[in-house]
């Protein structure tokens, strides 16, 4: 049997991938600092190729005091259920239960408060509610994998939800997402703003993913991994997972007082 | 001690009944005096429209405060649908997904105290978000503004959104250069 070249098959994608982490490796030897953040063009995950700058960043070195700044939210931009997404139907969905919960975040280690995290997943089948997923895999009339709560006082989130399942993607032939929860963070400056995946330990679909592996340093992609918590298992009802999240951003939303 | 950040991910395809809210374009309160629009299409480097991008914006209130207010995306309690902002206080924050031609529109006030609006663009195939400014022309003065005074004319002219009639300004955003058009300057802040 001889290769299909125009089929882009997993081994290739492996490849690229193998290859980035390699040059990643030597430009660390070369005293290069670790990079905690995804290449913009990382040429395993294809949709990236024509979608990401060319031309270096313009750096502000004195971001004005706007960009320091940043949206709020309150309760009025919440409600109850919403940090519940096994509640948002008359039925119970389908899946194996759990409870996510972590805390948000500076660089400094000081607390997000008040400040928006939004989640979404697909279901337990690894379909999401969306017109374009076209996975063959049935729907949750129960599910719609949505959630959003405020930060707590310590920074903390918390969700009930159901565990999402892998999917494929068309990104090469038999490319599955290991399972995920997609989070969207805001911290006190606008520069702080982060959207990001989690992943559950232990997958196996980890070194196949070129979403995840674009994040070429090994323990900054550890740390999009949550810890299972026997502790946060609740007996006859749901699984705990604990998953920190730290916000990046200029060195001066670390040093200016929370509001 | 510095802790170390939570690594970026791309927000996908998928955020469709997650992020974009309705009426999360309309910043200004409906029929308020000096409402300005921005509007305009986002590319990739094929020059083809970019049909599933979020766009988020920032900026001060007319009066140049950047506290901004809760109640973007105020919900109703009982049904839990988005309500819409109260119109009293100015939130500052919009949201807009790009429609199937890659459009988006945003109605706002004028910041006060800068003359741009500020942008963040997702979209599935960015693992990073990328931030930049939409210089509003009858607020800019470039020869006084520090960011575009660094840039050459080309690049500068990626920044400043373009006045199409009173009140209502186009601002492209381009992820890669196409060939024919300048890519956007995209800002890094340290
Ligand atoms: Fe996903």
């Amino acid at each position: 049997m001889t290769a299909n070249p125009l089929v882009l098959t997993q081994d290739v994608i492996s490849a690229e991938i193998d290859q980035a982490r390699r040059a990643y490796a030597e430009e660390l030897k070369e005293g290069a600092e670790p990079r905690p953040h995804p290449a913009r063009g990382y040429r395993p995950y294809r949709s990236s190729v024509a979608r990401h700058p060319r031309q270096p960043l313009v750096v502000v070195g004195d971001p004005d005091a706007v960009e320091l700044s940043g949206p709020v939210f309150g309760v009025t931009d919440i409600t109850d259920l919403d940090s519940d997404l096994t509640r948002q139907h008359l039925g119970e969905p389908l899946g194996e239960r759990m409870q996510v919960t972590g805390r948000v975040a500076d660089r400094d280690g000081r607390p997000v408060r008040g400040q928006l995290v939004e989640i979404w997943q697909a279901n337990s089948a690894g379909r999401y509610a969306h017109q374009r997923d076209q996975h063959p895999a049935p729907l949750d009339p129960h599910f719609t994998g949505v959630g959003r709560c405020l930060t707590d006082d310590q920074g903390r989130y918390t969700f009930t939800t159901i565990k999402p399942g892998p999917y494929p993607w068309r990104n090469h032939l038999n490319a599955w997402r290991p399972a995920h929860i997609h989070f969207s963070l805001f911290g006190t400056a606008f520069t702080q703003r982060l959207v990001t995946q989690m992943y559950f330990p232990g997958d196996p679909l980890f070194e196949y993913d070129p979403i995840l592996q674009s994040v070429t340093d090994e323990a900054a992609r550890s740390r999009l991994v949550a810890t299972y918590d026997h502790s946060l298992s609740s007996p006859e009802w749901a699984l705990g997972y604990r998953w920190d999240i730290v916000l990046d951003g200029p060195a001066a939303t670390w040093i200016e007082e929370g509001r | 001690m510095t802790f170390l950040p939570t690594p970026s991910q791309t927000v996908g395809p998928f955020y469709g009944y997650a992020l974009p809210f309705t009426g999360g374009g309309n910043i200004a309160p409906a029929g308020e005096p000096g409402t300005i629009t921005v509007h305009g299409q986002v590319f990739d480097g094929a020059g083809a429209p970019v049909p599933d991008a979020l766009l988020e914006f920032w900026q001060p209130a007319p009066d140049g405060s950047r506290t901004g207010a809760p109640g973007s995306l105020r919900r109703d309690a009982v049904t839990g649908a988005v309500v819409g902002r109260t119109g009293v206080e100015f939130t500052g924050f919009g949201r807009v997904a790009t429609d199937a031609d890659g459009r988006y529109v945003l109605r706002t006030l004028p910041p006060g105290g800068v003359p741009y609006i500020s942008v963040c663009v997702f979209a599935r195939g960015l693992l990073h978000h990328l931030f930049t400014r939409a210089y509003l022309p009858h607020l800019t003065d470039p020869a006084t503004e520090p960011l575009l005074r660094s840039l050459p004319e080309h690049r500068r002219a990626t920044l400043l959104a373009v006045r199409e009639r009173e009140g209502v300004h186009r601002f492209d955003v381009r992820l890669q250069d196409d060939g024919v058009h300048e890519e956007t300057v995209f800002l890094a802040f340290e």
